[in-house]
């Protein structure tokens, strides 16, 4: 009994358990690194270890982030949906999971993607840029606040957030 | 504090008091209500029309007017930003009118300036007053802006006025029909937006009559640049071209609307039809225009 808990851990435990902090799980394999800069990851001292590639029956292939002793907004965490619809998040304390979140697209959007017109003002002036969301049969589309184009969600150009 | 950046800004009943206050102007022209008002008109790039129907507003409405016409005679050439520019000019207006060849440009504008902004075209955006005085037309010949079949002819994917009058006249039960080449269709989000609200709409390739139902035959000028291969130009442009003879056995109320400039897509033998209405339309755009500027004030 013992030995087939222990099987069993090792195949969840592929990436390290963290004692406190977020698990985000069910990244889209090639998203893992959009999601990191979207988290503005790039840039901190807590300790982050992530697994891509990993075998999902959603996905196929999936990522998934672990980051010590860092707690996210709902609104921060939000806008990883554009790029990772269906992760979900589990915030651990003490090596439990006390809460478990699903990301949802956010209404508007600010200061996170570029717009792809290349007459908007927002890529000739300095200002952030805004977008409000559309779900459609096609797909999420994303309607700049400025030039009033739209843009599909399979086009997204990231800004990073240290950046931004 | 209210801006016009796009029609969508608008609610219907905005609109109808914009055209409310057009028809009153059309009837008493001169009313200096604006006296102490000086009002900003910033043409970032050339215009014919549209400058001079603003300042023809705003001098009939009594306020004085600042501005410029081109970039050339601005500090934008010593390399100022539109923010810094915009900043500067709100210090001295109590509202701007602003051309821009961005995008979104007008926008940005009404975000950092302390007065109203009118957008009188940020690019291939946007172009609410063209609008309003195409509804202010619309209404003036049909007397109702209701139950109209409206159909548009030409640069549908490019042509800014084409997009705003569908988003205007959406509130009004219209029925439209798109005549235009596969290159420069209505677009997808256009016929998303229409579909969601229920108006009825066809599309057709070639302009060769078949509008007898039409009230309104709105049509709009194609544009070479838009073109990579010039002979597909040619083709095209005379498949969206109207001459005189398609008009037999169109209703009686139907009118040709344009917003001006005219190429070759109207026929010179149009002119002297009484469905002809694109001239008498650019003079509405005067009283349009006041009616905005004073709605806009007055918030």
């Amino acid at each position: 009994m013992e030995n087939e808990e222990t099987m069993d851990e090792k195949k969840k435990l592929k990436v390290s358990a963290i004692r406190n902090g977020t698990v985000i799980d069910r990244i889209p394999a090639n998203e893992l690194f959009h999601v990191i800069e979207i988290l503005g990851l790039t840039n901190g001292d807590f300790q982050m270890t992530f697994g891509t590639n990993l075998e999902s029956k959603v996905l196929g292939k999936k990522a998934i982030i672990k980051i010590s002793d860092k707690f996210f907004e709902e609104d921060d965490v939000n806008r990883i949906a554009l790029v990772a619809p269906d992760a979900k998040l589990n915030i651990i304390r003490d090596y439990a999971v006390v809460e478990k979140r699903q990301v949802s697209i956010p209404s508007e959007i600010h200061g996170l993607a570029r717009c792809l017109n290349p007459r908007c003002v927002t890529n000739h002036e300095p200002v952030e840029t805004r977008f409000t969301t559309r779900m459609s049969p096609n797909g999420l589309y994303l309607r700049c606040h400025y030039c009033e184009k739209e843009t599909s969600g399979k086009n997204l150009q990231i800004i990073s957030k240290n950046k931004s | 504090m209210k801006s016009l950046i796009s029609i969508n800004d608008f609610n219907k009943e905005e609109m109808l008091q914009v055209l409310d206050l057009a028809s009153a102007y059309e009837a008493n022209p001169n009313q200096p209500l604006f006296r102490d008002k000086v009002i900003a008109c910033i043409f970032f790039e050339p215009s014919t029309r549209t400058r001079l129907s603003f300042e023809t507003a705003a001098n009939r409405l009594g306020a004085r007017v600042i501005g410029f016409s081109s970039l050339s005679s601005t500090s934008v050439t010593k390399g100022e930003s539109l923010k810094d520019t915009l900043k500067m000019v709100s210090n001295y207006a109590d509202m701007i009118v602003i051309r821009h060849s961005l995008d979104g440009a007008a926008r940005f504008a009404s975000e950092i300036a302390g007065c109203p902004v009118i957008n009188a075209g940020d690019g291939a955006n946007q172009h609410p007053t063209q609008t309003l005085l195409d509804m202010y037309s619309i209404r003036k010949t049909q007397g109702t802006l209701d139950n109209l079949s409206i159909t548009m002819v030409g640069d549908l994917k490019y042509g800014r006025t084409v997009h705003s009058l569908l988003q205007a006249m959406s509130h009004f039960n219209p029925r439209f029909t798109f005549i235009s080449c596969p290159e420069l269709g209505i677009p997808q989000e256009y016929k998303d937006f229409l579909n969601e609200r229920g108006i009825r709409y066809e599309e057709k390739q070639v302009l060769e009559g078949g509008f007898e139902q039409a009230d309104i035959l709105y049509m709009t000028r194609v544009q070479q640049e838009r073109f990579q291969d010039p002979m597909e130009y040619e083709r095209v442009k005379d498949l969206l071209s109207l001459n005189a003879s398609m008009l037999n056995g169109t209703k009686p109320n139907l009118r040709i609307l344009h917003p001006l400039p005219r190429v070759k897509e109207i026929a010179i033998d149009v002119d002297e039809r009484p469905e002809a209405y694109y001239f008498d339309q650019a003079r509405n755009g005067v009283y349009t225009r006041m009616g905005i500027i004073t709605y806009l004030m007055n918030q």
